[in-house]
């Protein structure tokens, strides 16, 4: 052996050696350094949770009448993962689907596509979900058509059918409750992501609105979880872990189911009227609150929607429906995202103010039918002269005229449009009292702020837009350039930014900028009603578990007072007494054996309407009852429903009748809702089976 | 009487017993090697066949026949000098290339994972002749490169020429089925081989130019099939194709990784009985070591190998002529460097081939081979000079 093939050799070896070595460092940095990332990894790969979604808790009124309750459903479910894999991508198996549902095949091709993979505006009735969900086209499909699938597996490829708990909204008292409940449904990728701060499992349901989704971690409970051990093929080989579900706990609410059903029944009736009496009325709410505390008793919103659509499984026509404008946005609760200009119904505000302003409410006040503010002409409602009033007739009969001479002066009191530094701004300073500007905080989603259009909101707005109007005819459309338009642009430029007397004269009859919501109107009347706190208005009463604990209280919460003498809330009750007595809404309370107190109000809405009409009044009814303990308040608006007293004040009526048990001229004692004369204020024993008092055994 | 007996060393070995020229170290560890791989075997293939209702054993029995056909092959070729061998070198190289062409041919080959490469037989048998053909292309250049007609201590350009030609024309019928992991193999031998016979250092490192720019060519230019590439690829981006090559290669890993220190314990690993690897008790056998036996076992089973190694270029070392010495060094480079592919193919530090382990891997064809050139190490060691 020569030397080269010597060294040849030992290169080799050395070479060889060094090949081994670093196999084994790296074997060492798989199996001893990295092991843990690897063990983990391993389990998940063998391991599957097989998980039993826990049975959602009850949602009842406060006597125990269940609202939202579980049934048992028999769901079809999609498999994309599996339909994907198919030549035609699941056209064909779909096809048969809904041939055998008796359904569209649109509606169901819709219902499997995840709402990522549609383009903006071909969402409606897509699946929220994730591609990894069973995707069900129903949850209560016949059992003889589930039977059919299963057999024929062969021919539904990636379909199944599996029972399961459905939530239902049982309508008990024929009460609808949309808006208020919410309703369920699949995760979204978001909430499977974890970004919420919980984790879900994927065939979990989650509330998506109302009370379902404000109080879910409580309803939801936690579900079972079967961890099994796989193969390959995922046949289970052994199981590793088993917990039960643990069933969500029950919500009691302030509601009660009979008033509730009475409030929609008349919101609807309300809006009904006003269209027959030619309104566009597109929509209203009403709220029933316990001035003591701020519990709300009742709240609808209309139009409204079935919230057992979407177990049912929604088509792509109800699914746009919900959020179209030609229904109407059934989607939307009004009564606490409406924000509307509260019209005279503001005039207690307006009072309060005047009084601070140092106006005695004993004297008496010209009410002519038109006043002069600057170089406008403002006119009483009707351009009627009232003669002299007493202020409490003045609000009885709702006067607009005193109120723009009061705010007039004060304005220019304040300095006009050099306002001074230290301005009393009396009329601003009466709505902060009661939180305008301010979100309620009611225990429900998606609440919209009232908006208080004070100097700052001015200003504000200013800068936003005084480039449109300091632009107008570069920037506005056509239709827009009209005489009075362009007029209005060249004034908004000059001095948008500043309260100008026509702003403050509308700002004290609730017209003009100043927009609420109806809860908002309804907490405000809670004040005035129960001498001055601000509440927070509440839904929620209690949490309590399925063997009946009471885990927890929630408490009733005040968020301030509106801080005005007894004797001006005194005032305020005599004249809103007067309202139903000889005012605006005597018309309406004619014969009504319970007395109440209230205060119309007519707000003008500017624009038109698709039909090319000037859009009509908002017409609001805020009232309290009984007059000489007004507990219960109760709000109406009527969105372009024209008169406050004959739209709203008349569904008020409706409202107060089922409280307070009226049967025509007279209080029939076994229909009042509340003997002891308040709500419940002890729990109630929950069971599905719970029926409201009064209601006739079947 | 001394002359003659070291002038006719033929008589010498035919007068020992049949297992006194074994290297006991060498064949210890190829021993416990071969036990370590019929365990494995079994533990891969016990519960998924007696899930699926077959017979658990079917795997262990086949295998420990193998390995019974195979220690005898390596008797054979023990005590059959290599010398006398080298008569017989044309006859196996012109064998290997014929059944290597034969698997070409559509219809009598079979295909199997993207390769053409098996020769199906009676009876659900069927062999494998690049495996042969490894041994006969060893043993064909050790000879043609032994072999001087003229008086230099160093093979000619032509000699060196020639052994190329002869491993050229096996290494092209693989490179056409494809196996790349066995013309990885090969070539790697086929360097070795010629690096120590003494040849001019321009061919030895010329030829190493030639392998790694011939690697990167075939990679571009697509000769390796989309099968293969895709193994490649996987290789570099192991989360690139989730079910395929990459998927197989992530499992591996995690399976090993997932073993830690002292494994989960024989025929317990969740990973291999689940059967989440596939080719576990072939390609990917290190895998049910890694997981149930853990570092320690697996570790060994590397150190098994590190010994099997170095001892073979002990016996290299002492031959007593050339030609057992490239013998030996391309027997060392096969084992070293298929070693290298398989282990390192499961711990991702190597592309995807489908190359067995030696002496553990499931495979007649693989395991006769091995056992051959175990046989052949055992050959020069009894025969070296002294």
């Amino acid at each position: 052996m020569n030397q080269r093939s010597r060294l040849s050799l030992i290169f080799l070896q050395v070479f060889i050696a060094s090949l081994l070595v670093a196999l084994m460092g790296r074997l060492f940095y798989l199996q001893v350094a990295a092991a843990p990332t690897y063990k983990s990894a391993a389990l998940s790969i063998q391991s599957r949770d097989v998980v039993t979604p826990a049975t959602r808790g009850l949602i009842v009124d406060s006597s125990g009448v269940p609202l939202a309750l579980n049934k048992v459903g028999l769901a079809i479910t999609v498999d994309r993962t599996k339909i994907d894999k198919q030549l035609d991508k699941g056209y064909g198996v779909l096809r048969n689907l809904s041939k055998l549902l008796g359904l569209n095949f649109v509606d169901v091709w819709q219902r499997t596509r995840l709402c990522g993979e549609l383009l903006p505006g071909k969402k409606a009735g897509c699946w929220t979900g994730s591609r990894f969900q069973p995707i069900p086209i129903t949850k209560e499909a016949d059992p003889q058509i589930a039977l059919q699938i299963v057999e024929r597996s062969d021919k539904y490829p990636g379909i199944s059918a599996t029972p399961l708990a459905i939530r239902a909204y049982p309508e008990i008292a024929g009460v609808n409750g949309a808006h208020l409940l919410g309703y369920v449904g699949p995760l979204t990728d978001f909430d499977l992501s974890g970004a919420g701060g919980r984790s879900y499992f994927r065939s979990e349901s989650i509330g998506k609105a109302g009370l379902e989704i404000q109080y879910d971690s409580y309803l939801r409970g936690t579900p079972g979880i079967k961890t099994v051990i796989v193969d390959r093929k995922e046949a289970v080989t052994r199981t590793s872990q088993n917990t039960k579900p643990i069933p969500g706990n029950h919500l009691v609410t302030s509601i009660d189911i009979r008033l509730q059903a009475a409030a929609e029944q008349a919101l609807a009736d309300a809006v009904r009227r006003a269209k027959s009496a030619g309104r566009y009325a597109d929509g209203g709410a009403a709220v029933v609150m316990d001035s003591t505390n701020g519990q709300i008793l009742a709240i609808a919103s209309y139009p409204t929607f079935d919230p057992n659509s979407f177990e049912k499984g929604l088509t792509v026509k109800e699914a746009e429906n919900l959020f179209s404008e030609k229904t109407g946005v059934p989607a939307l609760n009004r009564a606490l995202q409406g924000l509307y200009a509260p019209g005279s119904t503001f005039k207690t505000v307006s009072a309060i103010a005047a009084s601070d302003a140092g106006y005695s409410m004993k004297k008496s006040y010209d009410c002519p039918a038109t006043v002069e503010v600057g170089t406008r002409v403002f006119n009483n409602f009707e351009s009627k002269s009232q003669g002299v009033l007493s202020m409490k007739k003045a609000i009885a009969v709702s006067c607009d005229t005193i109120w723009y001479r009061i705010a007039f002066d004060e304005w220019l009191r304040d300095g006009g449009l050099k306002p001074k530094s230290n301005a009393n701004d009396y009329f601003f300073k009466a709505a902060e009292r009661f939180q305008i500007g301010e979100k309620t905080g009611v225990d429900l989603p998606s609440e919209s702020k009232s908006r208080l259009a004070d100097r700052e909101w001015r200003k504000s707005w200013y800068e936003q837009n005084k480039d449109f109007y300091c632009n107008y005819i570069e920037r506005s459309t056509k239709a827009q350039q009209t005489p009075f338009l362009i007029q209005l642009a060249r004034e908004n430029c000059l001095d948008g930014d500043k309260v100008r007397a026509g702003d403050a004269v509308n700002f004290s009859i609730g017209q003009g900028d100043t927009v609420i919501t109806p809860i908002k109107l309804a907490q405000m009347y809670s004040a005035i009603a129960n001498g001055g706190t601000i509440w927070k208005p509440t839904v929620a009463k209690a949490i309590v578990s399925n063997d009946g604990k009471v885990l927890k209280k929630f408490q009733t919460e005040r968020l301030g007072d509106i801080g005005v003498t007894p004797e001006m809330i005194t005032f305020l009750h005599d004249s809103l007494y007067e309202v139903t007595l000889s005012g605006t809404s005597a018309g309406v309370f004619a014969g009504f054996p319970v007395a109440t107190s209230g205060k119309t109000g007519t707000a003008q809405v500017f624009g038109k309407n698709p039909n090319g009409r000037l859009k009509d009044d908002s017409a609001w009814y805020a009232a309290m009852a009984p007059t000489a303990n007004p507990r219960y308040v109760a709000v109406m608006m009527v969105s372009q429903g024209g008169f406050g007293a004959s739209t709203s004040g008349l569904g008020v009526r409706k409202i107060y009748e089922t409280l307070f048990g009226v049967k025509g001229r007279t209080v029939d004692q076994a229909a009042v809702l509340f003997p002891s004369g308040k709500p419940p204020t002890k729990l109630p024993k929950i069971s599905p089976a719970t029926r409201p008092a009064g209601e006739k055994k079947p | 009487m001394s002359s003659l007996l070291r002038k006719n060393p033929y008589r010498r070995a035919r007068k020992q017993s049949a297992f006194a020229g074994f290297d006991p170290i060498l064949t210890g560890a190829v021993a416990v090697l071969l036990f370590i791989g019929t365990l494995l075997v079994y533990a891969a293939t016990r519960d998924w066949y007696a899930a699926n209702g077959l017979d658990p054993e079917y795997y262990l029995k086949r295998h420990v026949i193998n390995i019974a056909i195979g220690v005898m092959l390596a008797w054979g070729t023990t005590v059959i000098d290599y010398r006398l061998l080298r008569a017989y070198t044309p006859i196996l190289w012109g064998l290997g290339v014929l059944g290597l062409a034969f698997v070409l041919i559509p219809g009598l080959g079979s295909e199997v994972n993207g390769a053409q490469a098996w020769i199906p037989l009676p009876g659900g048998f069927q062999i494998q002749p690049a495996e042969l053909a490894k041994i006969s292309i060893i043993v064909g250049i050790s000879m043609l490169l032994s072999e001087r007609k003229h008086d230099s201590d160093q093979p000619s350009t032509k000699d060196v020429l020639r052994a190329l030609v002869v491993a050229a024309i096996p290494i092209a019928l693989i490179l056409l089925q494809p196996d790349m992991g066995t013309v990885f193999i090969i070539s790697a031998a086929v360097v070795a081989i010629i690096g120590i016979s003494g040849a001019p250092t321009k061919w030895v490192i010329g030829l190493l130019i030639i392998a790694v720019a011939g690697g990167i060519v075939a990679t571009k230019v697509g000769v390796i099939s989309d099968y293969q590439f895709k193994r490649l690829q996987s290789f570099v981006d192991p989360n690139a194709d989730s079910q395929g090559a990459g998927y197989q290669l992530r499992q591996a890993r995690i399976t090993v990784g997932s073993g830690g220190f002292f494994g989960t314990g024989l025929f317990d690993g969740p990973q291999t009985n689940g059967r989440f690897v596939p080719e576990q008790q072939t390609d990917f056998i290190f895998t049910v070591a890694g997981e149930e036996l853990g570092f320690l076992g697996s570790g060994f089973i590397i150190l098994l190998y590190i010994i099997i190694l170095m001892r073979s270029f002990g016996i290299a070392r002492r031959s007593s002529d050339p030609y057992g010495q490239m013998v030996c060094t391309g027997v060392i480079a096969w084992f070293a460097f298929q070693t290298f592919e398989n282990i390192g193919m499961t711990l991702g530090l190597m592309p995807m081939t489908g190359v067995p382990l030696p002496f553990m891997s499931y495979g007649g064809s693989s395991m006769f081979a091995n056992l051959i050139g175990f046989g052949l190490l055992q050959n020069v060691h009894a025969r070296h000079r002294g």
